[in-house]
């Protein structure tokens, strides 16, 4: 009678106690990365490698996806305002959207599934095959040569491809509001010009995808450094880094929108 | 210390062990994988750790290296003791130490040349004409010159443990830990694997670890041997005498008998439970 509720609260003490350990890992995986961070910098080499395989392999995606992104906007933009005969705003509409919110968000979305994931496989397949380890017994701290590099990389590389986003959605909005729409194309541009403004708006997106950088690519390495070293342990791990990360990213991005634009 | 002084010094230090372990308790969760154990490791020797899968091999090594601390006990490494180090003194104290791991542990994003070139480039500020030839004369020592330009996907496992060999070796260290490099080698490489060993170990002036449960090849090479289970060393000596041990635990590992003290059968219910027979009749008189 007594065993299944005794079973249960085993069962929970366990998760509790597995939870505070990996918490109390996540802890000595950023005592060890802070003070390694500015010695990194010293090295600009290892940052420019790593800025190409978490920056440059990720254009592609960010661009495409922007693409897409400006175009449904400027078709479901352009629905609703024509209702309302204010079809010459679609501009701001698309622009501010992207700025604000698609662009640090999905931009970060996207990041943790490209770049992210590929993080955590790497450092993972690095771990399980004692390359760390290795590392560790040639003196050489994995975390200032491995993990840094791969943090500033992401953390630079994150606004800029937010930024990307955003220049080739309203692109694509552009094209379907005003090449396929109607829509005039003075309009377009001149309520972007007056109507998104640079501290507000830009500076306020940049905020968000520098913050979502530092989430995602913190995420990313730790459940890559911290994986069970084998290949189930790596795959689980990757998974990890996109759901943690999809609900750091989203989460957070309503409490700084709440913040920032006094909504 | 005046320079007559030393003179007397160096040949003493030369006989104390290089690396002392002291009553070294360890274990993992529940499990308890050392348990008071000693032993010592002589300069310039090649020191057999043996035993089956499981038993703590690969852990012994991780524990002088610093890399895992002991429940208990202490592990001194010419005359340091490793678990009272500073990072910075563990990491000088690693640039003297070499480790060959059991898959090579090569970094998968250099070549050859730029894995065994690794430590020099991340410690030193060498010329890049002199690494080069460090590098190359390292790979040559183990057979592995013409090899410099490829990928380590491109190696095969014997291959892959001879540029680890090489890499291990780049910093001139005074110990080098072998941990498996003979699992999963065919006997062409098994016999170039136990001939570096060997020869590296007395032309470099070494001394060598060599972690293995492959029984022939380590005992042809090794000049000491502990034999290692259930936590406790349960032998130890040259390997002619580890082969004359007629201590049952010592045979069934020698000659790989199925069972013995380590049972054949994983500890399980009785067959008459598991298969549901009928308790076994007292035969009638």
């Amino acid at each position: 009678m007594m065993r299944p509720v005794l079973n249960l609260l085993a069962r929970i003490g366990q998760g509790v106690m597995e939870a505070l350990a990996r918490l109390g890992r996540w802890f000595v995986f950023m005592l060890g990365l802070l003070p390694a961070l500015p010695a990194s910098l010293l090295r600009p080499r290892l940052i420019v490698d790593q800025l190409y395989q978490v920056g440059v392999l990720s254009l592609q995606i960010i661009l495409v996806a922007g693409a897409f992104v400006g175009m449904v906007l400027g078709l479901q933009g352009y629905s609703i305002l024509a209702t309302y005969g204010s079809a010459e705003s679609l501009g701001v509409v698309v622009a501010l959207s992207l700025v604000r919110e698609l662009g640090p968000v999905l931009t970060a979305l996207l990041f943790a599934g490209r770049a992210g994931s590929a993080l955590t496989a790497e450092l993972g397949l690095m771990k399980s095959t004692e390359q760390l380890a290795g590392m560790e017994m040639m003196a050489v701290d994995p975390l200032k040569r491995v993990v840094a590099p791969r943090f500033w990389a992401g953390v630079l590389t994150m606004p800029l491809l937010a930024a990307l986003f955003s220049l080739v959605g309203v692109l694509g909005g552009y094209a379907i509001g005003v090449g396929l729409l109607g829509v005039d194309s003075g309009s377009y541009w001149s309520q972007i010009q007056s109507q998104v403004d640079f501290r507000e708006d830009i500076i306020n997106g940049v905020i968000k995808s520098v913050l979502f950088g530092v989430v995602a690519v913190w995420i990313a390495l730790f459940e890559g450094y911290d994986c069970v070293p084998t290949a189930e342990g790596v795959s689980r791990a990757t998974t990890r880094t996109v759901v943690n990360t999809s609900l750091a990213v989203l989460g957070l991005d309503f409490v700084m929108t709440a913040l920032m634009f006094n909504v | 210390m005046s320079d007559a002084a030393a003179c007397v010094a160096a040949p003493e230090s030369m006989l104390e062990p290089l690396i002392e372990i002291r009553n070294l308790s360890f274990s993992r969760g529940s499990r308890l994988i050392f348990d008071n154990i000693s032993l010592s490791i002589p300069r310039g020797q090649i020191t057999g750790i043996m035993g089956p899968s499981g038993t703590g091999k690969t852990t012994l090594l991780k524990l002088v290296g610093g890399q895992l601390r002991p429940d208990a006990g202490e592990v001194w490494v010419d005359g340091l003791n490793v678990h009272t180090l500073s990072r910075r003194a563990l990491f000088a104290l690693r640039k003297r130490m070499g480790m060959l791991f059991q898959h090579g542990a090569l970094l998968t994003d250099l070549s050859v040349f730029e894995n065994v070139a690794f430590p020099l480039r991340e410690h030193t500020r060498l010329p890049e004409s002199m690494l080069r030839d460090l590098v190359l004369m390292k790979l040559n020592a183990v057979g592995l010159r013409g090899a410099r330009d490829l990928q380590t996907a491109e190696l095969s496992g014997g291959m892959a443990r001879r540029v680890a060999l090489a890499r291990a070796l780049i910093l001139d260290p005074m110990l080098v830990m072998f941990d498996e490099p003979f699992t999963g080698q065919d006997p062409i490489t098994l016999g170039v694997l136990v001939r570096l060993i060997r020869n590296l170990n007395d032309a470099l002036g070494l001394s060598s670890i060599l972690v293995s449960h492959d029984v022939a090849e380590t005992l042809s090479i090794a000049d000491h041997v502990y034999v290692l289970a259930d936590g406790h060393v349960i032998a130890s000596g040259t390997p002619a005498a580890i082969q004359a041990d007629t201590s049952p635990w010592v045979r069934q590992f020698m000659q790989g008998l199925a069972d013995g003290p380590v049972p054949f059968q994983y500890p399980a219910s009785s067959l008459q439970d598991d298969f549901r027979l009928p308790p076994l009749q007292e035969p009638s008189s």
